[in-house]
């Protein structure tokens, strides 16, 4: 996909309506979206601001706020246990966090003896409402074929090495729940901050495809 | 592996878990515009107006053809969705669509695909 | 009330039957047998709503866990992983107390 419009930043204002100069669509699937955008607002159905708010909504769930949910979660044992148990209550009531109507979350927790990684392999039910939008890869044949089938050799190619006496729990997001992982809090952290610990929650890891980054690498 | 994908209903071309596609390609970038408007516009119908369900997507999705389920992006996938979903519901027509993708090739200089 | 048929701890059996319409229930658990880990409630039916329908009625919906050995026989990695999907009601049936269904 051809698409050289990168010339947007977070600064932009809220509401940014196409310009006369914007380049034309590049493909027949760029022309199609711009039909449908123009003649969704045109009969009224939405408004140009709509398209523009849901844009910067999604933006604003992104793995830095999952990493926040994790790190409070490795500091405070009341609030990781209400989150294991309703993820949804505890982030509305705790974080501010509402995860939408879509799906239901749930958190699963990663120990020294239990891994989970989260696949769809139907296709990519992601906890989008706290995580964002799911990387390409999550999304791919490759990685929706191969993870439910080959944990292990597919957890090696992102570069996480689990000993065999972990056992791997793969969990396909096949209905109307959406998964969390709270990887494992990496040793060498003790009485770290909750910001500091934030730094070590990737995304990978809140998937599965991931450690917590080691406390010496930051 | 022997379980092929089955128009019959018997394994559909999106169910792939335990298949084996090889490599994972792991490079990423940023959502294009164009990526991130459709992903903003099927969320709208989704979400507050209702229009359709993200079973609907799902299942518009399901429905292509190996050559197209492949060969076309992520979010390639979703915008043709949307216009076959946004015909189901009565929302737009194919004539005002295919009407007004022919004026914006004309617009842009009569380019054909 | 409808109350769910199978309960935390039950061998379920997931049914064979072709996928037909919009299914998510994935081919590859399709004739294994799972332990219920969790009833997570009623949720609307996915291939009604794929079709603009409401998507009743309901149907709850399961945590199934299954050993990989039992999906993938020898192919699989490692004897202790498991996988877990979240299958409705009306595609799983009891199995028997012994029942294993290794793959070929």
């Amino acid at each position: 996909m051809q698409n050289n419009d990168h010339g947007h930043t977070h600064d932009e204002p809220e509401v940014h309506a196409p310009s006369p100069d914007e380049p034309p669509p590049a493909s027949e699937w760029e022309f199609l979206e711009k039909a449908l955008s123009e003649l969704l607002v045109e009969t009224g159905v939405i408004e140009e601001a709509d398209v523009q708010r849901m844009m910067n909504f999604t933006e604003s769930r992104n793995p830095a706020l999952g990493a926040k949910v994790v790190a409070r979660a490795w500091t405070d044992s009341g609030f990781r246990d209400r989150l294991l148990c309703d993820a949804r209550k505890t982030l509305r009531e705790e974080m501010e966090i509402d995860v939408g109507t879509i799906a239901e979350l749930e958190a699963v927790e990663n120990t020294d003896k239990l891994h989970h990684v989260v696949v769809c392999t139907l296709c990519s039910c992601y906890p989008r409402n706290l995580l964002g939008t799911p990387p390409a890869w999550y999304k791919s044949r490759e990685y929706r074929s191969r993870a439910v089938r080959e944990p292990r050799i597919v957890l090696k190619e992102f570069g996480t090495v689990l000993p065999s006496d972990v056992s791997i729990r793969v969990l396909d997001s096949t209905a109307d729940l959406r998964y969390l992982v709270i990887p494992k809090r990496p040793g060498g952290t003790e009485g770290w901050p909750a910001d500091r610990l934030e730094a070590l929650v990737s995304r990978d890891s809140m998937i599965g495809t991931a450690l917590a980054s080691d406390p010496d690498s930051k | 592996m022997t379980d092929k994908f089955s128009p019959a209903g018997t394994r559909g071309i999106h169910d792939v878990g335990g298949l084996d596609f090889g490599a994972i390609d792991r490079s990423e970038h940023p959502l294009t515009t164009f990526e991130r408007r459709v992903d903003a516009l099927t969320m709208l119908m989704i979400g507050p107006l209702g229009v359709f369900r993200a079973d609907a997507l799902r299942r518009a999705i399901e429905a292509y053809n190996e050559a197209d389920y492949v060969n076309l992006t992520y979010y390639e996938k979703w915008v043709r969705a949307l216009r076959i979903l946004l015909v189901e519901q009565g929302v737009l027509t194919d004539e005002q669509i295919d009407a007004r993708i022919a004026a914006l090739r004309e617009k842009a200089g009569g380019v054909q695909p | 009330m409808i109350e769910p048929r199978f309960a935390p701890g039950d061998r379920v059996h997931v049914d064979t039957r072709p996928a037909e319409r919009h299914c998510r229930t994935p081919f590859y658990l399709r004739g294994r047998t799972g332990v219920v880990e969790a009833v997570h409630g009623r949720f609307r039916d996915p291939d009604r709503l794929a079709f603009h329908r409401p998507g009743l009625p309901k149907h709850y919906l399961y945590r199934v866990r299954f050993d990989q050995v039992s999906v993938w026989g020898e192919a699989a990695e490692n004897s202790a992983d498991v996988v877990v999907a979240d299958l409705f009601e009306h595609w799983l049936t009891k199995a028997s107390p012994g029942e294993t269904a290794h793959a070929k």
